[in-house]
């Protein structure tokens, strides 16, 4: 009978799966998502300084321009400024470069809170259902009833009902996002639940809290993740839906939603306004879900997790 | 049908020639090659064995014939001849048409290979109809008749059946059946026993040497286990790291091994004969159980399930310094009674006494008795959080019970010594380290709490023969020095055999037999226990003091 | 088996009534008095009390719900504030076309998105692969409104082909019926072939790499039979579900598609009953979309027992 021999001192097998932030950098899905969002968020951010003007602003000597034009522009102290409409204007004479690159604080606000929330709302219900058997059966009923009522209606119905604003928008496309987020916790928890080392961790007397934050949470924040980006995408869609179908953000705040919808009327003649808002918001929104298709493949929990064979 | 082979066959020719086979690994892996110079040939009527460790490249071998190597995985070099022909330069649909016709494929995991979405009659059906022209009548009366060959009861139930409604035993037959029905020369076999239960493993066994027989058919098979090569091979080559490295017949290389990773390896395999135990010092009581049972109520909602008894009327004892190992077959019991008696389920009725203090079934589990009933699991790969490292497993049930995370550290350190691992690797993740190692982390986790009573979950049985010979004296080791009760679940009669001072049989759910394990070895009373000892393959072979099969 | 689908009916029941639930209070968590916005602003407060009398709202929140229940139940929806008409009848009418689209857009993406998904997945991480993924998120990305409109743009009024808008009865000859919904239908289908391409390809995928697949290639099958009846016959529950969820994406793209074509159905009828605050309308229509979608995904959830023997027996 062979003796195993003194100290094993090898203890990296060779091939052990690289760090997580390599993987990531190297995923093309991930880079190209990534890079579109952050030129996104740049100029987003720094649309004060990109030769816009006040996105409120209207001059009805300016009406209709199309792209690339050079009109006027009527401030709010009573100047006339010469302005190159690189994209053309409105109905109303308002610049709609500018009104596009605020618009995208928006959209982009709107898509990260939504996500945000939905997230944390779902991610304590689900964990609750998941981890308490007495509750699951009501959570889950209720969670599927939400989700028998189709999103968009609920938002609409949610927005007619409170007055439109910044946050009833919010609330209103987060409510109808909460049960998927829930539905996907609550399996993840279901699933992590059942692995040995949950099992080793209640045998070596672990709180039911800790077992909980300290291996069954961790577990979960990649699929977390990558729903985040997805929850973030569909929401910049609703909010853009609401605003067309009317019951969206308050007209005074430019969104892309809200350029679209106004633009209809008139998009026979004039297809720029819907053209440029619509564009930006496709590339946005495909630019949220490769970057979570990425995210998915580099996260994926089964990757790495065997390190042999 | 074969197609017309380009080589005349001589009538000795081997029906499978492997010459010089290397197949390259993506780069990145551990080594270049999963397989090199590999060179082995399997004539009509003959059963080589191909043993090897995990990694050592036997499946990769496996796919190589049946040309169903992935993409990642390209043949560089080499042939391999079946019947004369290259197969590693025939073409796609070629090989196509060989497979299931000339040579064919079992597989290990009888739960998953078949279908789920289809009768089983339609699956050997349609193995008929691409490769055959018979009409519908003559196909069916061809899969009755495999059916009985492989030993099926009923066929033609058989035939309507899904997979999901037989058991393991009875989808390999099928499997088998699969793969035979066409007749063709080469069958290669990949662990096909390995996930059945022992008995059920030597009825395949046997039925897979008498169809050889009948057919003539050459077999390559593929396995871990050295009592298998034992029981059934002709000749065994033995891999390792992808390099074959020796080859003979069958008591050539198990009896007069030539070289040194042979003869550790087979000593590392243990033997059927219990070793002398020492008579226990003291008998102190560390557990004990009587009448414990575990039922499962059947049924949802709306659907009376029938209730599952998981077990009955078990009466159990371990006493400090003994090692009682509980043996039986996949749904025996043997895990539920662990499972109760570690309070990670509650039992349904019974009393449970841990250090003489009655202990309650159900309800909160009392700290204390957490601290001194530990176990070890099965599966080395999902016992460690992988996202923490494994000095935190480590010191978590210590920091639980109110020891200062200094306190902690400094007995995680220790342990790491005690388990023959580097105290410096406690900063590591789990994917660090290999499955040996991960299983002496588990240990040490369990050991961070100085329990009196540790239980192994079949802590041994996902490793390989050489890394559970380690584990197996480590915790030898480990017993001894702390004077710990240790309760050993295992199918694996050898491993029972090398390290209980007693053993519990389990079957259905019930204990047939307990004793100590020279007399339940020597001498078993009951006949499931008999039926178990006379199903362990390679019996007649004891590794350790090797003798050659009787002829 | 009849347990099963004994089960699975009544199981709908509780969802069902969180439904009713939540129809019933998102109408009546308005703020403000739905009294006073019926009665309008030169009313009185005598005109006001009467009108709520009058519609029951002066009761608790509870009897308001089971008697608002009872009425539904009976097929009575209320009153339109806005149409004169009840409820239920205006839902009859606008029935049709909405149903039509719907099943127009189903059964073609259907038949589109499977195959390709099939065909993603069997050339998985090729070049095919990835365009077809690539366009598939595409379409999920561009917003309905902006396809139809581009639609629109270019197929009706450049290129003349079809016409810009509007909704002809099947009643009313097949020829122009079609001709009115190809255009609406493929706006509404990229978003619903993009989901089921994306479902198909990642479970066929996944069951590409089961050991059921590599068994039936070592038995040397043709490609084609290993892909459908062994990858996609095993990848149909996960499909299958993708399809039933899909229909509240559906939905929504229903409502924004039959107002940027003017197709007088039930999305429509939405958006014209939030626009007027037209409570009764609001909550027929909702209500009658998630029953709909419950009983398409009980169909669902029948249709396993036909996938998967596992269930039935």
């Amino acid at each position: 009978m062979s003796a195993a021999a003194g100290i094993d001192s090898e203890t990296a097998p060779a091939g052990a799966a690289p760090g997580i932030g390599r993987r990531l950098a190297r995923n093309g899905a991930v880079r190209f998502g990534g890079a579109v969002l952050l030129v996104l968020l740049v100029l987003a951010l720094a649309a004060p300084w990109l030769g816009t003007v006040d996105p409120t602003l209207f001059d009805p000597a300016s009406r209709d321009l199309l792209p690339g034009r050079v009109g006027e522009v009527m401030t709010l102290d009573g100047n006339v400024l010469q302005h190159t409409f690189w994209m053309g204007s409105d109905g109303y004479g308002r610049d709609l470069y500018s009104r596009v690159l605020y618009g995208a604080r928006v959209s982009l606000l709107v898509g990260a809170t939504v996500a945000l929330l939905a997230l944390a709302f779902g991610t304590l219900a689900g964990l609750l259902a998941g981890y308490f058997r007495w509750l699951d059966g009501v959570l889950m009923r209720v969670m599927d009833g939400l989700m028998a009522v189709p999103n968009i209606l609920l938002a609409v119905a949610l927005v007619a009902m409170w007055k439109a604003s910044l946050w009833t928008v919010i609330a209103a496309i987060t409510v109808p996002e909460i049960p998927r987020v829930t539905r996907l916790v609550r399996s993840l928890v279901l699933g992590i639940r059942e692995e040995p080392y949950v099992e080793a961790a209640v045998s070596v007397g672990t709180s039911r809290f800790a077992i909980l934050t300290r291996h069954i949470l961790p577990n979960c924040i990649a699929p977390l993740v990558v729903q985040g980006t997805y929850v973030c995408a569909s929401a910049m869609l609703v909010e853009a839906i609401l605003s067309f179908l009317g019951v969206g953000l308050p007209t005074d705040i430019p969104t892309w939603g809200n350029m679209m919808a106004e633009g209809r009327l008139e998009f026979t003649q004039y297809p720029q306004n819907v053209f440029f808002p619509g564009v930006f918001l496709a590339l946005t929104v495909f630019a949220v879900n490769i970057l979570g298709d990425g995210l998915r493949d580099t996260l994926d929990p089964r990757f790495g997790k065997r390190g042999e064979r | 049908m074969s197609g017309a082979s380009a080589a005349v066959m001589a009538d000795d020719a081997p029906v499978l020639d492997v010459r010089g086979l290397a197949v390259r690994l993506p780069p990145g892996a551990e080594r270049a090659h999963a397989v090199r110079e590999v060179s082995f040939a399997v004539r009509k009527g003959e059963l080589v064995c191909l043993l090897g460790e995990s990694g050592s490249g036997k499946s990769v071998i496996a796919q190589s014939v049946m040309g169903l190597l992935p993409r990642g995985l390209p043949a560089v070099a080499g042939e391999v001849r079946l019947e004369g022909e290259n197969l590693l330069a025939a073409r796609p649909e070629r090989l196509r048409r060989l497979r299931g016709t000339r040579m064919s494929m079992v597989f290990q995991e009888p739960a998953t290979a078949l279908n789920p979405v289809m009768r089983c009659g339609a699956q050997i059906d349609e193995l008929l109809a691409c490769h055959t022209a018979l009409p519908a009548a003559e196909r069916r009366r061809r899969i009755l008749e495999v059916l009985a060959q492989v030993r099926l009861p009923d066929p033609a139930r058989m035939l309507a059946s899904y997979p999901h409604q037989l058991s393991g035993g009875q989808r390999q037959r099928i499997m088998i059946a699969m793969a035979l029905i066409l007749e063709p020369a080469l069958l290669v076999a990949d662990e096909p026993t390995t996930a059945l239960d022992v008995t059920t493993q030597a009825e395949i066994l046997a039925l897979i040497r008498l169809l050889q027989r009948d057919h003539g058919t050459a077999v390559l098979y593929i396995t871990h286990d050295f009592g298998v090569a034992a029981e059934i091979a002709d000749r065994v080559a033995v891999l390792r790291q992808g390099e074959l490295i020796e080859q003979g017949s069958a008591e050539e290389v198990l009896s007069r091994p030539r070289h040194a990773y042979t003869r550790m390896l087979l000593a590392a395999v243990p033997s059927l004969v219990p070793p002398e135990r020492a008579p226990l010092a003291t008998r102190e009581e560390v557990l004990s159980a009587h009448g414990l049972g575990k039922t499962y109520a059947g049924g949802t909602f709306l659907a009376r399930g029938k209730e599952v008894v998981a077990a009955r009327d078990i009466e159990l004892s371990v006493h400090r310094g003994e090692t009682v190992g509980i043996v039986g077959e996949s749904g025996s019991g043997k895990s539920t009674v662990a499972r109760c008696v570690a309070r990670l389920i509650e039992a349904s009725a019974g009393r449970l006494a841990l250090d003489g203090a009655s202990v309650p079934l159900a309800g909160s589990v009392a700290r204390e008795f957490r601290r001194r009933v530990q176990i070890v699991f099965q599966d080395p790969y999902r016992s460690l959080n992988p996202r923490r490292t494994v000095g935190a497993a480590i010191v978590e049930g210590p920091m639980n019970f109110g020891v200062p995370r200094a306190k902690a550290r400094l007995r995680a350190q220790a342990l790491m010594g005690l388990v023959r691992l580097s105290p410096g690797a406690l900063e590591r993740y789990p994917h660090e380290f290999s499955g040996g190692q991960r299983q002496r982390l588990c240990i040490a986790r369990a050991l961070a709490l100085e329990p009196h009573l540790l239980i192994a979950d079949e802590a041994v049985s996902a490793l390989d023969v050489s890394v559970q010979a380690q584990i197996l004296e480590l915790l030898a080791d480990i017993q001894r020095r702390l004077r710990l009760a240790l309760l050993f679940i295992t199918h694996d009669l050898r491993v029972a055999a090398q390290i209980c001072d007693r053993v519990v049989v389990m079957q259905h759910g019930r204990i047939v037999e307990q004793g100590p394990v020279g007399a339940i070895f020597r001498a078993p009373r009951h006949p499931y226990t008999r039926a178990l000892l006379a199903a362990a393959p390679g019996r007649r072979f004891d590794f350790a003091l090797p003798r050659p099969p009787p002829a | 088996m009849r347990a099963f689908v004994l089960r699975r009916l009544l199981a709908t029941i509780p969802v069902l009534l969180v439904v009713a639930v939540l129809v019933f209070l998102v109408t009546r968590l308005t703020p403000g008095d739905p009294a006073a916005i019926i009665a309008g602003n030169s009313a009185n407060f005598e005109q006001i009390a009467h009108i709520r009398a009058a519609l029951g709202l002066d009761r608790p929140l509870a009897v308001q719900f089971g008697s608002w229940l009872w009425d539904v139940l009976h097929g009575d929806l209320g009153r339109s504030f806005y149409f004169k008409l009840t409820v239920a009848q205006l839902i009859g009418q606008r029935l049709g076309p909405t149903v039509a689209l719907s099943l127009c857009t189903i059964v073609v993406s259907v038949l589109l998105a499977v195959p390709l998904g099939v065909l993603a997945a069997w050339r998985h991480g090729g070049w095919l692969d990835r365009a077809l993924m690539g366009f598939s998120v595409l379409g999920f990305s561009v917003p309905v409104f902006v396809l139809g409109y581009v639609l629109i743009y270019v197929v009706a009024l450049k290129l003349r082909w079809l016409p810009v808008q509007g909704y002809v009865p099947l009643a009313d000859g097949l020829v122009p019926f079609v001709r009115h919904l190809i255009l609406p239908s493929v706006t509404l289908s990229v978003t619903y072939i993009a989901l089921i391409a994306r479902v198909t390809r990642a479970t066929v995928a996944e069951a590409l790499g089961e050991d059921y697949v590599r068994t039936a290639r070592a038995k040397g099958l043709p490609e084609a039979r290993v892909l459908i009846r062994h990858a996609l016959a095993n990848a149909a529950v996960p499909i299958v579900t993708v399809i039933g969820i899909g229909i509240a994406l559906l939905v929504g793209g229903v409502v924004v598609t039959e107002s940027v074509f003017s197709i007088p159905g039930l999305g429509r009828l939405t958006v014209d009953a939030v626009l007027a605050r037209d409570f009764p309308t609001i909550q027929g229509v909702i209500l009658c979309f998630s029953v709909i979608y419950v009983l398409i995904n009980l169909l669902v959830d029948l249709s396993y027992a036909l996938f998967d023997p596992r269930i039935r027996y």
